[in-house]
């Protein structure tokens, strides 16, 4: 297996405070891999330097063989980089087909000239993308909310949202920051479905959860976390016994 | 009703609408008299202004309380290129696109140095350019007399089109139309073209892409949006739209001087764009016209208060800015969203309350 993302010796001080230290880590293509930890661990800081809302102070990311570190977050999604937030980042006022209209913002080119003139290749454009938004919004499950201003939909439905506007960024790689965290049982079955086909599909994805259940059973390998630096990386029965994510993570709970 | 019913009915309020904009001006002319002709085109380009800021505030929702600084430019290149100050006396459609550009150029370089702001810091720097521009028109007449200070530039050349001034009646089929008639079409046209550009750039990809800035600029950022070149696009845009409007207004005037162009200037752009309702294009038109017309109309008032009182107790123009000020208070907390609020802020605001 090929190593899509690689990070080598990535590290991350925010004054006094080291959030991450020397993280090194690769995420092979096709797979869905895990990053678990206590809270405070920096797995969203991770994220963030990934996506490059924060600089590295220390080492490289390489997705496909294209530098990521310190690059400005839309060159990071357009090299194949797509993510979601923890604290859902929906744009709030516009409707749910409207946000996933803006995730095609990488993948197309019309300006304000084709806009104003309606020129055939912005026409075309613009059908392809609304074709293309409605579909996501099918596959996530929403297309009957399509109309509806995101922030009026149900908590579950805006996660799903944003996934929904990740993937119409086209991204190799899909960094999810605890999809599950706030949905019902049956909506992270359904989630949890969902991971499970776009892994199917060739997408390989980047899980931050807390649901430890549900990471076991869905991720092919997973790295832990604790004060910013990495104590364990490997498959879910390894780590599940690494005396070292016990103590700091897991606890005594037997699973 | 059928679907041909339905067409036909939607050309017959179009060509109503159409007749009715075109019979305007004469309307006006036979009931309030000529000079509410002229406001009327003065209101023209206040549509045209709020347009233009409406792109960078109710869109890109990037709080620009210096906007008029690009009027005053587009109106000074239009006052230097037209003018005996000079001595040129070039055409309006070489200097108006030229200061159009001229102005949005300046939106970038304006625009540039406030991109990492947002917000009250955003405005306040802004609000420094606008004030940095209309000072430097005031004090540029020496060592080189650039722009003749605080006595301004006079004798402006009207707009000429065609052999016809649109300062002076133009006679047609043994009708004649008055100078300020003339101008409300061709500014007329112009705020059309400024309208059509709005609506199609609101539904497109560009301005998605400026809405998604304003609700949530990391998102926006994450979700692939180049937010520099996007928030750069907006200031130029609503800067080019600026510097239109300053050019037709230095040609309509004939004059034009800094005193024009102060920060009470922006701030009423900015009134009727919040007034009318951030975002949604008839709100913004409605805004601007009300805003215009509203304060010419309580010069009445002085009227009024002597037939009722024998004398005048509140000054007209006082009385102005006071109901001005109620006005603002009154819609922010019964209309927050504005007098003609877009479906969708409207829908957003009843959640709120609900």
């Amino acid at each position: 297996m090929s190593a899509l993302l690689t990070v080598s010796g990535v590290s991350k001080a925010f004054g006094g405070l080291q959030a991450l230290s020397d993280i090194t880590l690769s995420v092979n293509a096709g797979e869905i891999f895990g990053l678990i930890g206590p809270n405070g661990a920096g797995k969203t800081t991770l994220f963030n330097t990934l996506t490059g809302l924060y600089a590295t102070d220390r080492g490289e990311i390489l997705l496909n063989q294209t530098r990521l570190d310190n690059r400005p977050p839309h060159k990071v999604l357009k090299a194949g980089l797509a993510r979601t937030f923890q604290n859902i980042r929906l744009f709030a006022e516009m409707t749910a087909l409207e946000n996933v209209l803006v995730g095609r913002h990488a993948r197309t080119h019309s300006g304000v000239i084709g806009a104003v003139l309606r020129l055939p290749a912005t026409r075309r454009e613009e059908a392809d993308s609304h074709d293309r938004a409605l579909a996501l919004l099918q596959r996530v499950g929403i297309a009957q909310h399509a109309q509806r201003l995101a922030k009026n939909l149900s908590y579950g439905d805006q996660r799903r949202l944003e996934i929904a506007r990740a993937l119409a960024t086209e991204p190799s790689l899909l960094a999810l920051d605890e999809p599950a965290a706030g949905m019902n049982p049956a909506e992270r079955s359904a989630l949890r479905e969902l991971l499970l086909q776009l892994q199917a599909d060739g997408l390989t994805l980047l899980l931050i959860e807390h649901d430890v259940k549900l990471v076991m059973g869905l991720c092919t390998r997973l790295a832990v976390l604790d004060y910013g630096v990495k104590i364990a990386e490997g498959t879910p029965d390894v780590v599940s016994r690494d005396p070292k994510v016990i103590a700091a993570y897991l606890g005594d709970e037997t699973l | 009703m059928t679907l041909s019913a339905h067409l036909k009915s939607r050309w017959l309020i179009f060509g109503l609408f159409a007749i009715s904009l075109a019979l305007l001006p004469f309307l006006i002319d036979a009931s309030m008299g000529r000079s509410w002709v002229r406001l009327l085109d003065l209101a023209l380009l206040y549509v045209m202004l709020a347009l233009g800021l409406n792109i960078v505030v109710g869109y890109a929702g990037l709080l620009d309380l210096g906007y008029v600084a690009f009027y005053a430019l587009g109106a000074y290149v239009y006052a230097w290129l037209a003018s005996p100050h000079f001595g040129l006396h070039l055409p309006f459609w070489a200097i108006l696109p030229l200061g159009a550009a001229l102005a949005g150029l300046f939106g970038v370089l304006l625009g540039a140095p406030t991109l990492r702001l947002r917000g009250d810091y955003l405005a306040i720097v802004t609000l420094g350019f606008g004030e940095i521009i209309r000072i430097f028109m005031n004090n540029l007449n020496a060592p080189f007399n650039l722009t003749n200070g605080p006595q301004g530039i006079n004798l402006i050349d009207p707009v000429q089109l065609g052999g016809a001034s649109l300062s002076q009646p133009l006679s047609v089929f043994g009708y004649t139309f008055s100078g300020v008639h003339l101008t409300y079409y061709f500014f007329l046209l112009l705020v059309l073209a400024v309208i059509f550009i709005s609506m199609r750039l609101e539904n497109s990809r560009i301005g998605r892409a400026w809405v998604a800035i304003r609700e949530d600029e990391i998102a926006a950022a994450a979700t692939g949006i180049n937010t520099r070149n996007l928030k750069l696009l907006a200031f130029a845009m609503g800067a080019t739209f600026g510097g239109l409007a300053g050019g037709l207004f230095a040609s309509f005037q004939g004059f034009i001087s800094p005193e024009s162009f102060n920060l009470m200037e922006s701030i009423m752009i900015l009134c009727m764009i919040v007034l009318g309702g951030m975002g949604h294009i008839p709100g913004v038109i409605f805004g601007a016209l009300l805003l215009t017309l509203l304060p010419e109309a309580l010069r009445y008032t002085g009227e009024w208060q002597r037939n009722l009182f024998g004398q005048i107790y509140i000054d007209p123009a006082d009385l102005r800015m006071l109901l001005f000020g109620i006005a603002l208070v009154a819609v922010m907390l019964y209309r927050p969203a504005g007098l003609i609020p877009s479906a969708r802020r409207r829908q957003e605001f009843a959640d709120a309350k609900a």
